[in-house]
C-alpha cells in the first residue's frame, strides 16, 4: 500500500486509471462469466466437419448419407440411403454394414436401433428406423466391412 | 499510464456495446424473439400439431360406432372385479384424464401414478416405460391387472355378451357361444382363474381373447379422439405470428413471457418437453428419487423388453398392422445404458391439472418439480441427463407461471368428455 492509490487527492491521471481499471475489470469478470455460461449451455467443439460425405478413417471407403425425409426431422422415424464407394469412385457392393447414433453432450444415443435393410444396388444401402429424440449435435457412426475389409466413419449432425 | 487506462476503458466499452447489440439485433424482429426462438415458439403452438396419424394396428380406430362403444365401455364400472372401477375411475375427464393421486388406485393401488390418455395418439408407446406400443394394448393392460380392473377375460367377454351385443356383433361380427366357458378365466395372477384359463382348449382362448381384443379396439377408437385444445400459450403464439401486440398482452403476462423464455432456452425444457405436446414420447433419466416402499423400477429397461414380448404389439396376431408398419418395433432399442430409470415425459399441456408429477407422484407441486431441475440430483439407479439449471427463485416462479398458461379446455367430440347417459 506504498503507491499513488493511498492518496485520495493525488494526480488527476490516477484516478481516471483506477476508474477505468475497476470498470474494465468488472465488464470483464462479466463478459467471461456470460461467456461461460453460454458455453456450457451449447459447447459444441469447434471446426466440426457436418458435411454428409466423408472418407473412412482408413481412407478405405468413401461414404455418403441423404435422408429420405428433409431437412432431417426430430422424433420421427426416416429412412436413410447410405452410399458406399471406393476411393477411386467405384461403388461397394454387398457390404456389411453395422451403425449407431450418439449425443455427445447428453449421454444417451438414438432411441431406436436403426438398420441396413437392403441393398438397393449402385453402392446405395437403405437404412430404416433412423430417429432423433431432440435437437443438438450428433453423431453417427458407421462400420462398413466388405471384402474382407473393415473401416469406420463418423458423421456430425447439428440439428435443429 | 493515463493514456493506456482510457484505451482499455474505451476498448472495453465498445466491446461491450458490440456484444449488446449483437443480442439485440436478433430479437428486433418478432416482438423481443429471435427468429430461431419464433420458430421452436410456432413447433410448440397447437396450430402445427399434425392431423391425427392412423393407427394400423386398430381397423376400427376410427369409426365412429367403435368410438361410441368405447366410450361406454371407458365409463362402464362393471368390467371390474368389485364392479367399481372403470377406466374414468382413474382417468377422470375434470383432471386432464388424470387422477389426482400419487399411486392410481383402483381395486389396489398401483406402483405408477396415472398418465393422462390425452393426445396419446400420437405416441408410438403407452405407459411410463412404454411397455405397449398402442392405444387398444394398453387399454387392456389394466383390465387384467389385479390392482385395477382386477377382472378376467371370460368375465369381460360375458359382460360383452349381456350388456353390448347389439353394439358389438354391428361391429365386429357375432360373437363366440360363451355359454360352456368358465364365468372367471385370464392369464391374470388370481389362481382360480388363471387355472380356469389353462384349462379351456386353445380355440375358446382364442375366441375369447379375440373378444377381448376388440374391446380394446373399441376403447382406443375413443381415447384417440380426445385431444387437447388451445391454451393461453397457443393464443400467444397466434396474436405473435400475426403481429397483434394487444392480443400478445392479453394472453400471457410479463411473468409467463419470461418463463416462456426460460422453458425454450436457459432450462432447456424443449429437449424433451418439444412439440405441440410438449412431449417426444422418448423416455428419459431425469435422476428422479425412487418412491419410499415401492420394488426397484427400472423403467424403460424393463418396458422395452415387455413390449417386444407383449402378445397384443404391433407384430402381434391380433395387430391390423402388415410388418412393415411396425417400425418403431422393429428397430426398437431394447438394450444401453440409457434406458435404465427412464420414463416418458408427459405432456405438459394441462399440467397445473395434473399433479402430483413424476412416475410414482415423487413431486407434490410444479414448484418441486422445478426445484428438482434445478438442483439436478444424482439418480438412485443409471445415470440423469440432467444438468442443475441454478436458476433463481424469481426465474422458477417465471416458469411455474408459463407452465400454468398451458391449460385449456379439451378437444374431442360432443358429449365425450362426461360419462354417457347410462353410466350417470
Amino acid at each position: 500500500m506504498t503507491n499513488s492509490s493511498v492518496k485520495p487527492y493525488g494526480k488527476k491521471s490516477n484516478v481516471w486509471k483506477w476508474v477505468f481499471g475497476i470498470l474494465g475489470g468488472v465488464f470483464l469478470v462479466f463478459a467471461v462469466l456470460v461467456g461461460y455460461m453460454i458455453w456450457r449451455m451449447n459447447y459444441v467443439p469447434a471446426g466440426l466437419d457436418y458435411s454428409t460425405t466423408q472418407t473412412t478413417a482408413n481412407g478405405l471407403y468413401r461414404v455418403s448419407y441423404s435422408s429420405g425425409t428433409s431437412p432431417i426431422p426430430i422424433n420421427k422415424l426416416h429412412t436413410w440411403t447410405l452410399h458406399v464407394e471406393t476411393p477411386q469412385g467405384q461403388p461397394v457392393e454387398d457390404a456389411q454394414i453395422a451403425l449407431d447414433g450418439d449425443m455427445p453432450q447428453h449421454g444417451h444415443g438414438l432411441p431406436t436401433r436403426p438398420q441396413v435393410t437392403l441393398y438397393q444396388g449402385g453402392g446405395n444401402y437403405l437404412v430404416e428406423g433412423v430417429k432423433f429424440q431432440m435437437g443438438g449435435w450428433w453423431v453417427m457412426d458407421f462400420t462398413v466391412s466388405a471384402g474382407g475389409k473393415t473401416d469406420t466413419v463418423r458423421f456430425n449432425l447439428l440439428l435443429k | 499510464m493515463k493514456v493506456r487506462g482510457i484505451y482499455w476503458g474505451l476498448s472495453l466499452a465498445v466491446l461491450g456495446a458490440v456484444v449488446g447489440l449483437g443480442l439485440n439485433l436478433g430479437r428486433a424482429k418478432g416482438q423481443g424473439w429471435s427468429a430461431e426462438e419464433l420458430k421452436t415458439l410456432e413447433g410448440l403452438w397447437i396450430g402445427s400439431l399434425e392431423v391425427l396419424p392412423p393407427d394400423p394396428t386398430n381397423r376400427y380406430a376410427d369409426d365412429p360406432k367403435a368410438a361410441q362403444l368405447g366410450h361406454q365401455l371407458f365409463f362402464d364400472p362393471r368390467f371390474s372385479s368389485n364392479g367399481k372401477v372403470s377406466c374414468a375411475s382413474c382417468h377422470k375427464p375434470q383432471l386432464a384424464f388424470t387422477d389426482g393421486l400419487p399411486l392410481g388406485k383402483g381395486v389396489g393401488t398401483t406402483a405408477r401414478k396415472t398418465m393422462t390418455i390425452v393426445g396419446t395418439a400420437y405416441s408410438p408407446w403407452q405407459f411410463w416405460d412404454g411397455r405397449k406400443d398402442s392405444q387398444w394394448a394398453q387399454a387392456l393392460g389394466p383390465l387384467e391387472s389385479p390392482v385395477e380392473h382386477g377382472g378376467n377375460r371370460t368375465q369381460y367377454a360375458r359382460l360383452i355378451a349381456q350388456h353390448y351385443k347389439a353394439e358389438y356383433e354391428a361391429l365386429f361380427g357375432p360373437l363366440p357361444d360363451l355359454s360352456k366357458l368358465p364365468t372367471s378365466a385370464g392369464p391374470v395372477e388370481d389362481k382360480k382363474a388363471h387355472a380356469a384359463w389353462e384349462a379351456m382348449s386353445e380355440a375358446d382362448r382364442e375366441k375369447v381373447t379375440r373378444v377381448y381384443v376388440n374391446l380394446g379396439k373399441a376403447i382406443a377408437a375413443y381415447e384417440r379422439k380426445i385431444l387437447p385444445g388451445a391454451s393461453r400459450f397457443d393464443r400467444y403464439v397466434e396474436a405473435l405470428r400475426k403481429g397483434d401486440t394487444q392480443g400478445m398482452q392479453q394472453a400471457l403476462n410479463p411473468d409467463e413471457i419470461a418463463g416462456l423464455k426460460l422453458f425454450i432456452g436457459k432450462a432447456g425444457c424443449t429437449n424433451c418437453h418439444g412439440g405441440p405436446l410438449f412431449t417426444n414420447n422418448d423416455f428419459h433419466n431425469t435422476g428422479i428419487p425412487a418412491a419410499a416402499g415401492l420394488p426397484e423400477d427400472l423403467g424403460r429397461a424393463q418396458g422395452a423388453k415387455q413390449v417386444k414380448a407383449d402378445e397384443f404389439n404391433c407384430l402381434s396376431r391380433y395387430s391390423d398392422a402388415k410388418p412393415s408398419q411396425c417400425s418403431e418395433l422393429r428397430f426398437l432399442k431394447t438394450d444401453g445404458h440409457e434406458l435404465e430409470r427412464a420414463f416418458k415425459p408427459p405432456t405438459l399441456r394441462n399440467v397445473a391439472l395434473t399433479a402430483p408429477y413424476m412416475h410414482a407422484g415423487q413431486k407434490k407441486t410444479l414448484r418441486e418439480v422445478l426445484e428438482h431441475y434445478n438442483t439436478a440430483p444424482q439418480a438412485p439407479a443409471g445415470h440423469s441427463e440432467l444438468k442443475p439449471l441454478r436458476l433463481s427463485q424469481k426465474e422458477l416462479g417465471q416458469l411455474e407461471a408459463f407452465l400454468k398458461s398451458l391449460s385449456g379446455p379439451l378437444n374431442a367430440p360432443a358429449g365425450f368428455l362426461a360419462a354417457p347417459r347410462q353410466h350417470e
